[in-house]
C-alpha cells in the first residue's frame, strides 16, 4: 500500500457506518477503524484507552480477577472511561466506536517491541475476558457468530449420537441429558487446556467442548490473532494509520503537521507503560505466545517505515512507564540534606532505604546504587549542588580522594542531571524498572527488596523496621505470589499505621510523596501532576478529561517535546 | 537363533550396512515425498559409534549420502533428531539463536522398567513372554486413542530391541506440533501418577472419560490371563498385601479372610470385586461404579509414558531398523494386525540375518550370473531373503499410507487451485 509523505493531509474519506456497525458491547477487533477522525480525537482516544488498560493492570495486581470487588471496579472505570462494557444498555453506539478506534491507535503505539507488544496483550485480554463474563447467555451465540470464529455448534443429531460422552467427559456438564446446551466442534490442538486434563470428549482430532468451556479457547484464539497482527505486516495497522485523517491540518502548512506528531507521539509516551506487576509470574506461560509472535519486529510496519518522522518518535515509547515520571518537581530545593537520614527511614520504600544505609555504613555505592539512589534523590527535589554535596561528602569519608571524585563520579552527577553529554534528563527509576533490569550481585545494594532479597533476609530487615510478625507475613506471603509492589504498598501501611495505602504503587518517588502527604497532614510538598492517575480517592489530583483542557496540556508539553526533537523533522514533503 | 555375540558387531554391522538395511524405504519415509524443500537434509541424525562414541548433528543430502556415510561409520546405534532450520551438519556457522528445530514426528517410548512395581517375574532390563503383555495391551490402549481420539493416522509402532516400544506419529499436522501440545497428549494419555513413595497411583472420578472407559475395556481382555494367570498378582500374602494397600482398610478384614479361604488368584479377585463393590454402594449412591476395582486393574496394567521423550521437539529418538547393542535384535516395526502375536523372543538378531545372508550368498555365487549384478540389486533381493522381509513389508506398508494421504492432500490442494 502507497503511503506519502504527505500522509496526515492524504484525505481517505470513508463512508461513515453509524448503524449496525457495532452489534456488540465487546469485539474481537478484526476489522480497522475506516472512518475520519480528527487529530484531537485521536489523542485523546489514545489516552482514555491508555488510562483503561493501566486500569486493567493495576485492578489486576490488586485483586484477585473475577471477583465481586474486581469486576464492579473494572465495570466503573469502563463507564467512566466510557468504553463499552455491558449489551442492552441505551446510546451505545459511541462508547463501542471509542472502545474500537481507541484499541487500533494503540495497536500503533505497542507493536515497537516485545515488551510493550506482551503487556497489550495481556491487558487487552483481561478486558475482553471480563466483557465476555458479563455477556448474558444468549447473547453468547449471536456473538461467536458474528466474529467470524471457527466454531460449530454440532446439530442436534450429531448431539445425540455422543451426548454420553460428552457428558461423562465434561466436568462442567452435570446431569445425564444435554438438553439445549450448545456443544462447538473445534480442533483438538485449540482445546489444549481441555484436553490436556481430559475434561472434554476427543474424537477423530475434535473437541466437543460445551459452551461454557469456550471462553477460555476464545482467549486463546483472541491472543493468537493479537499477536499474530502486532508483530507481522499486518495490513490492519498501516490501513489504521492512513484512516486517520486531520481535515484541520490540511491546509496548514508542513510545519503544523509535525507539531501535531509530536504531540500525539509525547502523549502516547507519556501514557504508556511497561509490562505489569507480577510479569514473572506470567512470564513461563506467555512463552509460547512470545515465540509463536513473529520474530518480525515493527520495523516491518509500513506506515512508520514510509514515515521516518513518526519512527524515532515511537521509539522512545519502549523507554517510557506510566502516569507520573516524577522527573519535573515542584519541590526542587525544598528538602535539605540533613533531613535524609530521618526521611530515609519514614517516608523511603525499603529500595531506598536499604540504598541509604548502604551508602552511609560503606562510604560507597556501585553504579547501580547510583543511579537507582541519585536519580530517586533528584525526584524528590535535590538539586543538582546539593546531590554533588551529598555524594562527595559521603565518598570523602571512605577515604576518596576529593580530586577523584570531581574528576570521575561528579561528571556523572552532573550527566543524569541533564548538564552533560546529550543532556537527557534522566527520569528516576520505575518500580517496573528496578524490578525488571539490571538485578543486582554480590556487593550490590540496588534492585527491589522484595523481589531481589532472599526471603530470610528479607525477614531479617523487615523485623530491623520494626514491622510486626503479622505484616511481616503478609508481606512474604505476596512476595512468594510474586506481588512485589503489593508487598511494598503493605509496607506503606505497616509504618504509617493505616488500612489502605490509597493509591497502587508503581515509583518509588511516588511512595515518597504519599508518605510525606500522609506525615504532613496533606499539604502537598509537590505540585499536582497534570496527568490523571489510577480511579483511587485522591481528591488532590485534577482529572483533565475534556478536549480542552487536553489541548491546553498539549501546548504546554509541546514546548518540552519539541526541543531537541526538531532534528527529526527533515524537509517535509 | 540366539547366542549373539558383542564383540562380532562390528563385522556384522558391515554387512548389515552394507547388505540389509532397506535404505531406499528409509529414505521414502524421512523423505516425506519431497514436498518441502530440505526436509531430509535439515533432518539430524546422531551416530553413537564404537567404544561408546556419540556424535550429534549429522544430516546428509541424500539417500546415496546417508548410505556411504552410514558405511564409512558403522554405528553402533542411530538415533533420529528434529528437522531443523538449517542442515544440522552446519549448525556452528548458523548465528547464534537462529538455529531452531522446527518440525518432528510424535514419539512415545514405552519401556517396561517403569512397570517394575507391578511385575513379579522380572525386573529392570529383563522381559519374558509373562510381562510382555504389558505391550501389548500398551500398544492396543494408546494407539486406539491415537487413531480415534486424536485423529492421527499415520502410527509406526517398532520394537525397541530390547525392552520396550516406540511409536513415531508421522501425519503432516502432527510433526508441525508444538512442545506444549505434545505434552498436553501425554498428560491425555496419563493415568499412572506417582513414583516409588507413592502406594496408589490411580485415583478415578465421579466422571469416566471415555477414553479411560475404553481402555478399561481393552485391559478387560487381557487381565484374568496376564494379571490373574501369568502374573499371578494375589498368589499370596506377600503379593496380595501389595493389593490391599490400593484399597480402603475398612475392608482389608473382610478380604484377607476371603483370600485365605480361596485357592487361586480367579478366586480371590472375585471376592474383591464383590466386596469392593459392596463398599462402594454403601458409602455412596448407585451413581457409582466399579472404581476400586478398576483402580486395581489401571495400576497393574496401564500404559506408562515417559513424557521427556514426546514433548521436546528436538529430542532424539532410535531409529527403526537400528540395530540393539546389547541384544543384537534389530529394531522392527510391529505390524498393529499382529499385535497380539508378536514375540519380541522371534524379532531377529543382527548375527542370525548375517548368518542367513551368507547361506543366500554361497548358494548364489555358485550362479555365474549374479557377478554382473550391481551391489543395488543384490541388496534389494537380498533382505528379501533373511527373516528381516516381513518386518521391512509393514514398514512399507506404512509408507504406502503415507504416500496415498500425500496424493490425497495434494489433489484437494490442486483442486482448489482450478476453482480459481
Amino acid at each position: 500500500m502507497e503511503f506519502s509523505g504527505r500522509k496526515w493531509r492524504k484525505l481517505r474519506l470513508a463512508g461513515d457506518q453509524r448503524n449496525a456497525s457495532y452489534p456488540h458491547c465487546l469485539q474481537f477487533y478484526l476489522q480497522p477503524p475506516s472512518e475520519n477522525i480528527s487529530l484531537i480525537e485521536f489523542e485523546n482516544l489514545a489516552i482514555d484507552r491508555v488510562k483503561l488498560l493501566k486500569s486493567v493492570e493495576n485492578l489486576g495486581v490488586s485483586y484477585v480477577k473475577g471477583t465481586e470487588q474486581y469486576q464492579s471496579k473494572l465495570e466503573s472505570e469502563l463507564r467512566k472511561l466510557k468504553f463499552s462494557y455491558r449489551e442492552n444498555l441505551e446510546d451505545e453506539y459511541e462508547p463501542r466506536r471509542r472502545d474500537h478506534i481507541s484499541h487500533f491507535i494503540l495497536r500503533l503505539a505497542y507493536c515497537q517491541s516485545e515488551e510493550l507488544r506482551r503487556w497489550f496483550i495481556q491487558q487487552e485480554m483481561d478486558l475482553l475476558r471480563f466483557r465476555f463474563s458479563i455477556l448474558p447467555k444468549d447473547k453468547i451465540q449471536d456473538f461467536l457468530k458474528d466474529s467470524q470464529l471457527q466454531f460449530e455448534a454440532i446439530s442436534d443429531e450429531e448431539k445425540t449420537l455422543r451426548e454420553q460422552e460428552i457428558v461423562a467427559s465434561s466436568p462442567s456438564l452435570s446431569g445425564l441429558k444435554l438438553g439445549f446446551e450448545s456443544i462447538y466442534k473445534i480442533p483438538f490442538a485449540d482445546a489444549l487446556d481441555l484436553f490436556r486434563g481430559r475434561k472434554v470428549y476427543l474424537e477423530d482430532g475434535f473437541a466437543y467442548v460445551p459452551l461454557k468451556d469456550i471462553v477460555a479457547i476464545i482467549l486463546n484464539e483472541f491472543r493468537a490473532k493479537l499477536s499474530k497482527a502486532l508483530a507481522g505486516r499486518s495490513p490492519t495497522v498501516w490501513r489504521t494509520a492512513r484512516s486517520i485523517t486531520t481535515p484541520t491540518v490540511r491546509s496548514s502548512s508542513p510545519r503544523m503537521s509535525a507539531h501535531h506528531m509530536v504531540a500525539i507521539v509525547g502523549f502516547l509516551k507519556r501514557y504508556t507503560t511497561h509490562t505489569g506487576c507480577g510479569w514473572n509470574s506470567l512470564y513461563s506461560h506467555r512463552e509460547e505466545v512470545a515465540k509463536s509472535a513473529s520474530v518480525l519486529t515493527a520495523r516491518s510496519l509500513p506506515a512508520v517505515q514510509s514515515d521516518e518522522r513518526l519512527q524515532p518518535l515511537l521509539n522512545h515509547l519502549s523507554h517510557s512507564y506510566t502516569g507520573q515520571d516524577y522527573s519535573t518537581q515542584g519541590n526542587v530545593g525544598k528538602i535539605s540534606l540533613d533531613q535524609i537520614d530521618l526521611l530515609s527511614t519514614k517516608s523511603f520504600p525499603p529500595c531506598m532505604r536499604q540504598l541509604h544505609k548502604a551508602l552511609r555504613e560503606n562510604h560507597h555505592l556501585r553504579h547501580g546504587g547510583r543511579m537507582q539512589y541519585g536519580l530517586f534523590l533528584k525526584g524528590i527535589g535535590l538539586t543538582l549542588e546539593q546531590a554533588l554535596q551529598f555524594w562527595k561528602q559521603e565518598f570523602i569519608k571512605g577515604k576518596m580522594d576529593p580530586d577523584k571524585f570531581d574528576k570521575g563520579y561528579s561528571y556523572n552527577i552532573r550527566h543524569s542531571f541533564g548538564k552533560e553529554g546529550k543532556r537527557t534528563d534522566y527520569t528516576p527509576f520505575s518500580c517496573l524498572k528496578i524490578i525488571l533490569s539490571n538485578p543486582p550481585s554480590q556487593g550490590d545494594y540496588h534492585g527491589c527488596p522484595f523481589r531481589h532479597s532472599d526471603p530470610e533476609l528479607l525477614k531479617q530487615k523487615l523485623q530491623s523496621y520494626k514491622i510486626s510478625p503479622g505484616g511481616i507475613s503478609q508481606i512474604l506471603d505476596l512476595v512468594k505470589g510474586t506481588h512485589y509492589q503489593v508487598a511494598c504498598q503493605k509496607y506503606f501501611e505497616m509504618i504509617h499505621n493505616v488500612d489502605d495505602c490509597g493509591f497502587s504503587l508503581n515509583h518509588p518517588n511516588q511512595f515518597f510523596c504519599e508518605s510525606q502527604r500522609i506525615l504532613n497532614g496533606g499539604k502537598d510538598i509537590k505540585k499536582e501532576p497534570i496527568q490523571p492517575e489510577t480511579p483511587q480517592p485522591k481528591p488532590s489530583v485534577q482529572k483533565t478529561k475534556d478536549a480542552s483542557s487536553a489541548l491546553a496540556s498539549l501546548n504546554s508539553s509541546l514546548e518540552m517535546d519539541m526541543e531537541g526533537l526538531e532534528d527529526y523533522f527533515s524537509e517535509d514533503s | 537363533m540366539e547366542t549373539f555375540d558383542p564383540t562380532e558387531l562390528p563385522e556384522l554391522l558391515k554387512l548389515y550396512y552394507r547388505r540389509l538395511f532397506p535404505y531406499s524405504q528409509y529414505y521414502r519415509w524421512l523423505n516425506y515425498g519431497g514436498v518441502i524443500k530440505n526436509y531430509f537434509q535439515h533432518r539430524e541424525f546422531s551416530f553413537t559409534l564404537k567404544d561408546d562414541i556419540y556424535i550429534r548433528y549429522q544430516s546428509f543430502n541424500n539417500q546415496s549420502d546417508l548410505e556411504k556415510e552410514m558405511q564409512k561409520m558403522n554405528p553402533y546405534k542411530i538415533d533420529i533428531g528434529a528437522v531443523y532450520s538449517h542442515r544440522p551438519n552446519q549448525h556452528n556457522t548458523v548465528k547464534l539463536g537462529a538455529f531452531q528445530a522446527q518440525e518432528k514426528e510424535l514419539v512415545f517410548d514405552i519401556d517396561m522398567t517403569d512397570y517394575d512395581d507391578v511385575r513379579r517375574c522380572r525386573s529392570s532390563a529383563d522381559i519374558c513372554p509373562k510381562c510382555w503383555t504389558l505391550m501389548t495391551m500398551a500398544i492396543r490402549i494408546i494407539d486406539r486413542a491415537l487413531k480415534e481420539d486424536f485423529g492421527f493416522k499415520h502410527r509406526l509402532w517398532v520394537y525397541s530391541g530390547r525392552r520396550g516400544v516406540h511409536c513415531w506419529v508421522c501425519d503432516e499436522s502432527v510433526r508441525k506440533l508444538s512442545s506444549a501440545v505434545r505434552s498436553g497428549i501425554v498428560e491425555y494419555l496419563s493415568l499412572v501418577k506417582g513414583g516409588q513413595d507413592v502406594k496408589k497411583k490411580v485415583h478415578l472420578s465421579e466422571k469416566i472419560h471415555p477414553f479411560i472407559r475404553k481402555s478399561i475395556n481393552i485391559i478387560k481382555k487381557y487381565f484374568e490371563e496376564y494379571a490373574l494367570v501369568n502374573q499371578d498378582i494375589l498368589e499370596n500374602k506377600e503379593s496380595w498385601d501389595k493389593i490391599l494397600a490400593l484399597v480402603p482398610e475398612t475392608i482389608h478384614d473382610e478380604l484377607q479372610q476371603s483370600f485365605q479361604k480361596s485357592h487361586n488368584s480367579l478366586q480371590r479377585w472375585e471376592h474383591l470385586k464383590k466386596v469392593a463393590s459392596r463398599y462402594q454402594n454403601n458409602i455412596k449412591n448407585d451413581k457409582y461404579g466399579p472404581w476400586l476395582e478398576w483402580e486395581i486393574m489401571l495400576q497393574y496394567c496401564f500404559p506408562r509414558l515417559d513424557i521427556n521423550v514426546s514433548k521436546g521437539i528436538n529430542h532424539l529418538l532410535k531409529s527403526p531398523f537400528s540395530v540393539h547393542p546389547k541384544t543384537g535384535r534389530i529394531s522392527v516395526p510391529i505390524d498393529l494386525q499382529k499385535v497380539d502375536q508378536f514375540d519380541p523372543f522371534t524379532v531377529p538378531t543382527i548375527s542370525f540375518i548375517c548368518r542367513e545372508l551368507d547361506a543366500i550368498s554361497t548358494n548364489e555365487e555358485e550362479k555365474e550370473e549374479n557377478e554382473a549384478e550391481s551391489d543395488v540389486k543384490h541388496r534389494t533381493r537380498d533382505y528379501k531373503k533373511t527373516s528381516l522381509a516381513p518386518y521391512v513389508k509393514v514398514f512399507e506398508h506404512f509408507l504406502e499410507n503415507l504416500d496415498k494421504s500425500r496424493k490425497g492432500e495434494l489433489l484437494k490442494k490442486s483442486d482448489l487451485q482450478k476453482d480459481f
